[in-house]
C-alpha cells in the first residue's frame, strides 16, 4: 500500500513538469498575437515585416497618427457611449423584471414569463431585417438612440436575475412588509443593496458584450462618425492595410480598454461567464 | 416586546388585504419596461420577418412587394451561395467544436491542478474580452504570406501557404482562430464544473489505490458529462451563428471562391447588398429552427439533471 503511493507519486512527478509545460506552451499560444500587435504597432512603417528591429527605432508615433489624422479619438468616445447607455438600460430594465418574475405576484406572470424563455431561443439574426426596416423609418439610421434603444433589454438577464432574487431569503420581503414597506421600497430598500453579484455580473456581461459588438453597429452606423470602434477598425483596415502598424495600433486601441476592466475585475468576470454557462 | 409582537400580525393583515392588487401593480410597473422593449424590438420584428419571408420584398421598393408563397424556402435548396455557406457552416462547426471543447477541458484539468491559476486564467479568458474584429485583425497580419506564422514555420523549412487567400487553407485558418478565442471561455465553465465534483470521491478513489490516469477516466470525465454537453450545445450554437471574423476577414464576401462565406454572412448580404428581404428573411428563419433545435437539446440537459 505505502510502496503503491510512493510509486504513484514518483510516476506523477514527470506528469507535473508536463502540465507546467502544457500550460505554459498555451499561455504563449494566446499572448504572443497581442505582444506581436503591440510590437508591431511601434514599428516605423518601413520594418513593419521584419522580425527584429533596432529599440530605439520603436515608437508611439503610430497611435498619435490614427487620434489625429483619423477619427479614432470619436470612435473611442462613441463606443463608450453606447456600451454605457445599453449596459445602463440593461442593469434596469432586466433587474426589475427579473424581481417582478421572481417576488411578485401578478396574474399572466407564468405566462409572460415563457413569452421572455421562448424569445431567449430566436438567434438575433432573425431580427436584422425587421429592426433595419424600422429604425430606418424612425429616422434612427446613425443616431445614438438606434444604437441603444432597440438594445436596452436582454431576456437572458432577466432569466439571471429572476434566478438570482428566487434564491434570496422571502424572510427579508415579510420583515420589510412589517416595516410597513411598500413594494418598491422593499426592492430598492432590501434586496438591491444585496445584489451586488447580480448587478457586476450583469454590468460586466453587457458592457462587454456591447463594446465588442460588431453586426449591429456596422448594418446601423453608415456614416464615419458615427462609428463605434470596431466598425472604425474594419473600414480603417479595409482602407489602410498596407500600414500594418497604425491598423494594429487600432486594434490594441479596441483592445486595451476592455483588457483594462478586465485585470481589474478579473474574478467578478470568471464568475458572471460561470454563472452564464451553469444557469 | 409583547406589544410589538401583538401588533405584527395585525400590521401584516391589514397590509395583506390590499396587498394582491397593490402587489400586481406592482408587478406590472416592474415589468412595463421589459414589456414594451419586448414586444417592439423582438416580437412585432419577429413576426414581420416571419410575414415578408413569405414575399418578393426590398426595402428600396416596398410597394412592389409580390407574394411570393414558399418561393423563398425553397429557393434555399437550389442557391449555390446558400448551400455553400451553409456547408462551410457546417465544416465550421464540425472543426471548431471538439478541438474547442478537448482543449478546454484540458486546459481547465491542467490549470485546476498547478500554481499560477490567476494567470493562467487571465491569459486563457484574455481572447474572449477582445473584439473579434481586433482578432481578426491581429491574426491576418500574423496569417500573412511572411507573416509570424509563415516565418515560424520557415524555421522548420515548411513553406507556408497564403493562409487567407488560398481557398483550401481560409476556412481553417478561421477555424483555429475561432478555437483561440473561445478556448478560454469554456475552460472557465469546465473549472466550474470541476469544482462541483466532491473531494471525497478522489480520496475514496486514492485509498483503492487509483492512480491519476484511472481518477481521470472513471471519476472527472464521467461527472463532467453535463458540463461537456453543456459546452458543445453552447459551441456549436455560437459557431453556426459565425460572422464577425469573416466579415473582416473577406471584407463582407466570403472569398477567397466563397470558401469564408458563412450562413449569417449570406444573410447579411442577401438582406443589405442585394436588398433580397424576403429571401433573407426565409433564410433567417432556416438557421432558427437549427439553432432551435440546438437550444432545446441544451433547455433539455440542463433541465434533466436539476
Amino acid at each position: 500500500m505505502r510502496t503503491d503511493s510512493m510509486a504513484g507519486s514518483a510516476r506523477f512527478r514527470p506528469g507535473r513538469a508536463l502540465m507546467y509545460l502544457v500550460a505554459c506552451v498555451y499561455a504563449v499560444i494566446t499572448l504572443v498575437p497581442y505582444l506581436w500587435s503591440v510590437y508591431t504597432s511601434l514599428k516605423p512603417t518601413s520594418e513593419v515585416f521584419s522580425v527584429f528591429v533596432p529599440f530605439r527605432t520603436l515608437t508611439l508615433h503610430n497611435y498619435t497618427y490614427i487620434i489625429q489624422q483619423f477619427p479614432f479619438g470619436r470612435w473611442l468616445f462613441n463606443s463608450f457611449l453606447v456600451a454605457l447607455i445599453v449596459t445602463l438600460g440593461n442593469l434596469v430594465v432586466n433587474t426589475l423584471a427579473g424581481y417582478a418574475f421572481a417576488r411578485l405576484r401578478f396574474p399572466g406572470r407564468g405566462l409572460l414569463f415563457y413569452c421572455f424563455l421562448a424569445i431567449m431561443m430566436i438567434p438575433g439574426q432573425v431580427l436584422l431585417v425587421p429592426i433595419y426596416i424600422l429604425l430606418a423609418r424612425l429616422g434612427w439610421i446613425d443616431t445614438y438612440q438606434g444604437l441603444t434603444v432597440p438594445f436596452l433589454m436582454s431576456p437572458f438577464m432577466i432569466f439571471l436575475s429572476r434566478q438570482f432574487f428566487l434564491g434570496m431569503p422571502k424572510e427579508l420581503e415579510e420583515a420589510g412588509r412589517i416595516d410597513g414597506l411598500s413594494h418598491w421600497g422593499i426592492f430598492f430598500r432590501i434586496y438591491l443593496p444585496l445584489s451586488v453579484p447580480l448587478l457586476s455580473a450583469q454590468t460586466i456581461l453587457t458592457f462587454q458584450g456591447n463594446w465588442n459588438s460588431f453586426l449591429w453597429p456596422l448594418l446601423l452606423e453608415t456614416q464615419q462618425d458615427m462609428y463605434t470602434l470596431p466598425v472604425g477598425l474594419n473600414s480603417f483596415y479595409g482602407q489602410y492595410d498596407a500600414y500594418w502598424n497604425s491598423v494594429l495600433a487600432g486594434s490594441i486601441l479596441l483592445t486595451l480598454p476592455m483588457v483594462i476592466v478586465f485585470l481589474i475585475f478579473q474574478k467578478q468576470f470568471v464568475r458572471g461567464i460561470a454563472t452564464s454557462g451553469m444557469k | 416586546m409583547g406589544l410589538d409582537a401583538a401588533a405584527a400580525p395585525a400590521a401584516r393583515r391589514r397590509w395583506f388585504k390590499r396587498s394582491s392588487v397593490d402587489e400586481a401593480l406592482a408587478g406590472y410597473l416592474f415589468l412595463m419596461p421589459a414589456l414594451v422593449s419586448l414586444v417592439v424590438f423582438l416580437l412585432g420584428p419577429i413576426l414581420f420577418s416571419f410575414y415578408i419571408s413569405f414575399f418578393h420584398f426590398s426595402y428600396l421598393d416596398p410597394q412592389n412587394a409580390s407574394w411570393a408563397g414558399l418561393d423563398n424556402y425553397l429557393h434555399l435548396f437550389v442557391d449555390p451561395v446558400f448551400l455553400q455557406a451553409l456547408w462551410n457552416t457546417f465544416l465550421y462547426t464540425v472543426g471548431v467544436v471538439p478541438v474547442q471543447t478537448a482543449l478546454s477541458l484540458g486546459l481547465a484539468l491542467i490549470v485546476d491542478r498547478i500554481r499560477g491559476k490567476t494567470f493562467f486564467r487571465i491569459a486563457y479568458y484574455l481572447p474572449t474580452v477582445t473584439s473579434t474584429v481586433a482578432v481578426s485583425v491581429m491574426f491576418i497580419f500574423i496569417f500573412n504570406p511572411t507573416g509570424l506564422l509563415n516565418q515560424l514555420l520557415a524555421l522548420f523549412h515548411i513553406q507556408g501557404p497564403n493562409w487567407l487567400n488560398d481557398p483550401t487553407f481560409a476556412l481553417p485558418a478561421v477555424m483555429m482562430i475561432a478555437i483561440w478565442s473561445t478556448a478560454g471561455q469554456f475552460m472557465i465553465i469546465y473549472l466550474a464544473g470541476l469544482q462541483e465534483i466532491p473531494d471525497e470521491i478522489y480520496e475514496a478513489a486514492a485509498i483503492e489505490g487509483a492512480s491519476g490516469w484511472k481518477m481521470l477516466r472513471y471519476i472527472t470525465i464521467p461527472l463532467l458529462r453535463r458540463t461537456t454537453f453543456l459546452v458543445i450545445v453552447m459551441g456549436m450554437i455560437g459557431t453556426f451563428q459565425v460572422f464577425d471574423t469573416v466579415y473582416v476577414i473577406s471584407r463582407g464576401d466570403g472569398g477567397p471562391a466563397g470558401a469564408t462565406m458563412t450562413v449569417v454572412l449570406d444573410i447579411f448580404n442577401k438582406a443589405f447588398r442585394d436588398m433580397s428581404m424576403g429571401y433573407a428573411s426565409a433564410m433567417a428563419f432556416f438557421l432558427f429552427v437549427i439553432i432551435l433545435l440546438l437550444t432545446l437539446l441544451q433547455q433539455w440537459i440542463l433541465g434533466r439533471e436539476e
